[in-house]
Formats: structure tokens, C-alpha cells, sequence
């Protein structure tokens, strides 16, 4: 027996010092640096192109002297650049990045790669809400979009409350099958109630078919200001939780077994989801298949380590979603499409390619 | 004071009771082995042991009520080697093992210490791992699967080790490695094993004590070849088992 270990031994000692040495887990600042710079040509592109091409120079000296408060030079497109293109750009940006993260944190979370906020039955939730809001005209005042922005936020919350108390009761320790196979029915009742409340809305039918395509045309720097703020608050909660969602991807059981508090890890990081895709689509409208492509695309270059992917996604589902809005804009111009209609058309094709990659590699 | 107390176990699932009050005590530096028939309740002890499944009456490690334990602490007093491992994602060898050492700096800004650093060390050589450490865990075949997850349960350096069928997806050779490997690593002090096993053969030459369950009530109970007699075995298994070993050990003489 100990000759076989002995030998063994000698032989793993040289090797695992070597290699365990050079290990790190997280991105360095160079690659950060990329991911900003790759972010940030998409947004420049997304400001030049459009039914009208402005050109890089013009947008960046009109930028300045907005920053500076001089006065803008007539004749320079200001207003479009200013008003229309970089709010759109922003919230674009912003809600590719809030849906990417929230769904690269659940397909961790519930070690799925099918998962997102749409398989919980959250999105479809918060849009009820959302729907709800335009139908009976609820608003805040002083606040044009506040009404739809707390109603899809507290509907979206109540799915989840409903979802985990029903989970809770059918199976204790909250197993991922469970929660999906209720998020999944969950959302076919809301499709329904939802579809009741179309059949009812008379005047708003328009809007309310509109907005659950997914638009973030007419944004407006307020959106993108609580768009931000929720991604920070929010974001930085699920960042801060990448070792026990890599805990999670390999199994919950392992994850209990080495020391994760489960219960409270998963409770955080669904909340948190839940409140950002609330913001999300109370602003954006479902936009579907953004939080399940682009983690997909991330972990195949990244691997499945969260302090990769979580930012990786934030950054990726940044560009990802300003390329599909840049699509929906020019495509068939001068006609806009939703933005949801190209990312379910582009993210079909690619979830099914990648799908099947999957499904071959192993 | 003993290691590890269990009293009056109890664990039902719905209206089936699984475990009926079992007790028994666990001293540092020996080697319990959980044996019996398919569903005895084996691993539903182990898995109460672990608080991963309801139960009642009390599990007291060094005299503390095991309930009261923050996870962290759990893990650091308990590791257990579970008896499936499903990994979903291509995470690589040494990311799994490297997680072993969470308890040790759960909070969000702890960094890795040079002690998690020789502890990930450690486990890799004893396991030898060493070559397959950038591999993805889709890769594996069961019995590298299998060492993988014990060398994360070692990295993590718990006080009791807990192993439900460790060799289950193992050839003999690993069988026998691990296994010594296993004895080499209670030598240390403050360390206990429990094991569920299936191999009475194995349970013999390697328990020091043992624990043979029925129908989830403790049938035997005791140290080295106590729990062996084989009217009490006969009895619980409904055959003869010193017979058929001895039929199956014919085989090679």
C-alpha cells in the first residue's frame, strides 16, 4: 500500500507546486481596459449611426462642449446627439449590461445554463406589473414613468415571493428542478392574465403591445440614471458573491458541504436579480434572450469561473445589446423595429448554434 | 468527552421514518463504518450528521449542539464525500479543489492565505491529482471525479471526515490508495472517519468500530470484529453472509 502512495507522491510534488503558483482567478486591469474600450467603440458607433450619420468628430466636439456649457455650434446635429442618441445609448447600454449580469448570477446560482430571470417567471412578472401600470394609467406624479417603474419592481417581487414560498412548500431545500419547473408554469399563467389584460385595454393596446416587444427608443437621461443606480447597488451585490455562485455551478450540495450559507446566498442573489430586472423592464420592456446568450457566449471564452463571467457579461451584454439596438434602428430604415424583436431573432439562432455545441462537446 | 455524540436520531421523510433513535459515540482517531442493507438508513445518518437533512433528539460535536453552528464553522468541523457528483459546468480541476478552503476566508474581501495556499498543496500530492489540475471537470471519468472531490474535502482540512460509498466509482487500485490514504490522514491528531460502506470486507479490515444498521435502528453496535458475529449479520442481511465470503474467497485459492 504505501509504496504505491509513496511513489505517487514523488511524482504529483513537482508539478502542483509549479502550477498552483501561477493560478489567478479574476481578470487583470488589461483585460478590463479591453472589455471598456471594446464597450465604449460600440457606443461611439451606435451615436454616429442612424437615420442621420454623424460623423465621430462632430460628436465628440458637440460632448465637450456640452460638458464645458458652451454653447453648440448650429448646425452640428446637437440636439439629436444630445437628446435622443446618447440617452438611448446609455440605457441600451446599461440594461444589456443589468440582464446579462442577472443572468449569468441565476445560470450560476441554479447551475443551469438555461436559466434567467425570464425562468423564474420574474420578467414576466414585472411586465405584468408594468402592463398593469399603463392599462389603468397609474402614474406618480412629477415622475412620467415612475408608475410602471414600481409597479414592475413590485411585481416583480411578488412573483418571486410567490414562486419561492410555492418552491418552499413543494420542496424544503429550494431544489433548482423545483424552482424552474414553477417559474416556467408561473409564466405561462402570467402570458395569460397578461393576454386578458390586452383584451381589455382598449386605447392602450397599442402601447402596451409595443412596450412587451421591448423598446428603449425615447429614453431619457433619468432612465439611465436609475438604470445606473440600480446597476450599481445591485451589481455590486452579485459581483461580491462570484465564489459562492462558483459554489452553486458545481452543485448546491457541495456548496452546503464547504461551508456556503445556501439558503441566505441564494435568497440575496434572487432578490437582488429580481429587483434589477424589475428596473430593467419597466424601462426597456422584456427584452428577451439577452440574459441567456450572453453569459452562453462569455463562459465559452471565459470558462465557468463567476469572477470571470460576471464581469465579463456586464461588459459583454453592454455591447451585445448596443449592436442589436444599432440592428433594430438601421435595418429597415426608416422604420424602427423593438429592440426584442432582434435580440430573440438573433439570440434564437445563436442559442440554438451554441445549444448544440454544448451538446456535441460533451 | 467524545468527538461526536449522537442521540436519540431520529429522521422522517413525510409520513416514513427512515432513522428510529439511533445513538452512538464517535472518539478521536478511530474509524466508524456504517454498515447494513440498502435502505438501513446509512446515509440518511451520515447526511443528518452533516445538518443537510431535518431531524430530531441531538448531534453534539465536543459537546456543543451541532445545530447551532454557522455554516462555516460546520464545515470546518465536517467535510463530507458525497456518493454522486454531477458538475455542471467545465469548471477546471483545481478551481473545485481550491473551493475547499471557502470556510477559511468566506467574507468578501479575504484573501488566501499561505496556509489555504499548503492545504490545496497537500491535498492535490496526496491525491495525485497533480497532472489533470487545468483539466475541465467534464473530462473526468468517474474515479478522477472522485478524487477530485476528495482533494477539495481534504483542502478544506475538516476534524471528522465523512465518506457515504467512497470507493463506489473507483478500480481496486484507487480503491486501496484511497483508502490508505484515508488511514494515513486520521493518524493525525483530533481527526475521526465515519464511512458508509458496502463491502463488509473492506468495513473489517479498515473500522475500527462499526455500526450495523436495520430497517433504521441500530442492529449492532461496537469495536473491531464485535459487530461481525455472523448470527447477528445472517439476521439482518437474510443469508449467510460468512458463507458467501468464504465462496467468493474460494475463487482465489
Amino acid at each position: 500500500m504505501r509504496p504505491d502512495l509513496n511513489k505517487q507522491r514523488e511524482g504529483a510534488k513537482a508539478p502542483s507546486r509549479h502550477i498552483l503558483r501561477k493560478s489567478s482567478e479574476g481578470f487583470g486591469p488589461g483585460a478590463y481596459a479591453a472589455f471598456i474600450i471594446v464597450m465604449l467603440a460600440a457606443m461611439a458607433l451606435c451615436i454616429c449611426v442612424g437615420s442621420v450619420t454623424i460623423p465621430l468628430k462632430t460628436i465628440v466636439s458637440v460632448i465637450w462642449r456640452a460638458v464645458k456649457g458652451l454653447p453648440q455650434i448650429p448646425g452640428t446635429s446637437s440636439s439629436i446627439i444630445l437628446s435622443v442618441r446618447i440617452p438611448r445609448v446609455l440605457c441600451v447600454a446599461l440594461s444589456g449590461a443589468a440582464l446579462s449580469l442577472c443572468g449569468a448570477a441565476m445560470q450560476g446560482l441554479l447551475k443551469n445554463p438555461l436559466a434567467d430571470g425570464s425562468t423564474l417567471g420574474v420578467s414576466s412578472g414585472a411586465a405584468l406589473g408594468a402592463c398593469l401600470a399603463i392599462a389603468l394609467e397609474i402614474t406618480l406624479p412629477g415622475f412620467p414613468f415612475a408608475g410602471t417603474m414600481v409597479m414592475a419592481m413590485a411585481f416583480a417581487f411578488l412573483s418571486l415571493v410567490l414562486i419561492l414560498s410555492l418552491a418552499y412548500r413543494l420542496d424544503y431545500s429550494l431544489a433548482t428542478g423545483t424552482i424552474i419547473l414553477i417559474g416556467v408554469i408561473f409564466s405561462m399563467f402570467i402570458s395569460s392574465v397578461m393576454s386578458l389584460v390586452i383584451a381589455f385595454a382598449g386605447d392602450h393596446l397599442r402601447s402596451i403591445t409595443y412596450w412587451t416587444m421591448g423598446s428603449l427608443a425615447g429614453s431619457s437621461y433619468l432612465n439611465a440614471l436609475v438604470l445606473l443606480i440600480a446597476l450599481v447597488l445591485c451589481g455590486s451585490v452579485i459581483l461580491l458573491h462570484a465564489r459562492e455562485l462558483n459554489a452553486f455551478a458545481i452543485g448546491e450540495d457541495n456548496a452546503r458541504h464547504i461551508g456556503v450559507n445556501v439558503k441566505r446566498v441564494k435568497l440575496t442573489v434572487m432578490i437582488t436579480v429580481s429587483v434589477l430586472i424589475g428596473v430593467c423592464v419597466s424601462i426597456g420592456g422584456t427584452i428577451a434572450f439577452v440574459g441567456l446568450v450572453t453569459p452562453h457566449m462569455v463562459r465559452m471564452i471565459t470558462g465557468p469561473n463567476h469572477k470571470r463571467i460576471l464581469p465579463a457579461s456586464l461588459f459583454g451584454g453592454a455591447t451585445f445589446l448596443l449592436l442589436c439596438d444599432l440592428v433594430a434602428r438601421v435595418i429597415v430604415n426608416p422604420v424602427e423595429l423593438p429592440i426584442g424583436v432582434v435580440t430573440s431573432l438573433i439570440g434564437a439562432v445563436l442559442f440554438v448554434n451554441i445549444f448544440y455545441q454544448t451538446r456535441r462537446g460533451r | 468527552m467524545a468527538m461526536l455524540e449522537v442521540q436519540n436520531l431520529i429522521v422522517r421523510y413525510g409520513e416514513r421514518t427512515v432513522v428510529e433513535d439511533v445513538s452512538f459515540s464517535l472518539e478521536e482517531g478511530r474509524w466508524l463504518m456504517l454498515i447494513g442493507p440498502n435502505g438501513a438508513g446509512k446515509s440518511t445518518i451520515v447526511n443528518a450528521i452533516a445538518q443537510s437533512a431535518p431531524y430530531t433528539g441531538r448531534i453534539l460535536y465536543e459537546g456543543e449542539d451541532m445545530r447551532r453552528l454557522k455554516p462555516t464553522e460546520l464545515a470546518k468541523k465536517i467535510g463530507i464525500l458525497s456518493q454522486n457528483h454531477s458538475v455542471g459546468y467545465s469548471f477546471t480541476v483545481e478551481e473545485v479543489v481550491r473551493l475547499g478552503r471557502y470556510s477559511y476566508a468566506p467574507g468578501i474581501f479575504s484573501r488566501h492565505s499561505d496556509a489555504d495556499e499548503e492545504s490545496v498543496e497537500r491535498a492535490v500530492e496526496l491525491t495525485g491529482i497533480a497532472p489533470m489540475l487545468k483539466q475541465s471537470v467534464l473530462t473526468l471519468s468517474g474515479g478522477e471525479l472522485q478524487r477530485t472531490f476528495l482533494a477539495q474535502l481534504l483542502a478544506q482540512d475538516p476534524q471528522i471526515l465523512i465518506l457515504d460509498e467512497p470507493t463506489n466509482h473507483l478500480d481496486l487500485v484507487y480503491q486501496k490508495q484511497i483508502f490508505a490514504l484515508i488511514r494515513q490522514w486520521l493518524a493525525q491528531s483530533g481527526r475521526a472517519v465515519i464511512s458508509v460502506v458496502h463491502d463488509l470486507s473492506l468495513a473489517r479490515a479498515y473500522g475500527t468500530d462499526a455500526l450495523l444498521l436495520h430497517n433504521g435502528r441500530l442492529a449492532m453496535a461496537g469495536e473491531g470484529d464485535a459487530v461481525f458475529d455472523p448470527a447477528v449479520l445472517n439476521g439482518v442481511y437474510s443469508m449467510d453472509v460468512a458463507e458467501w465470503m468464504r465462496t467468493m474467497l474460494s475463487q482465489w485459492t
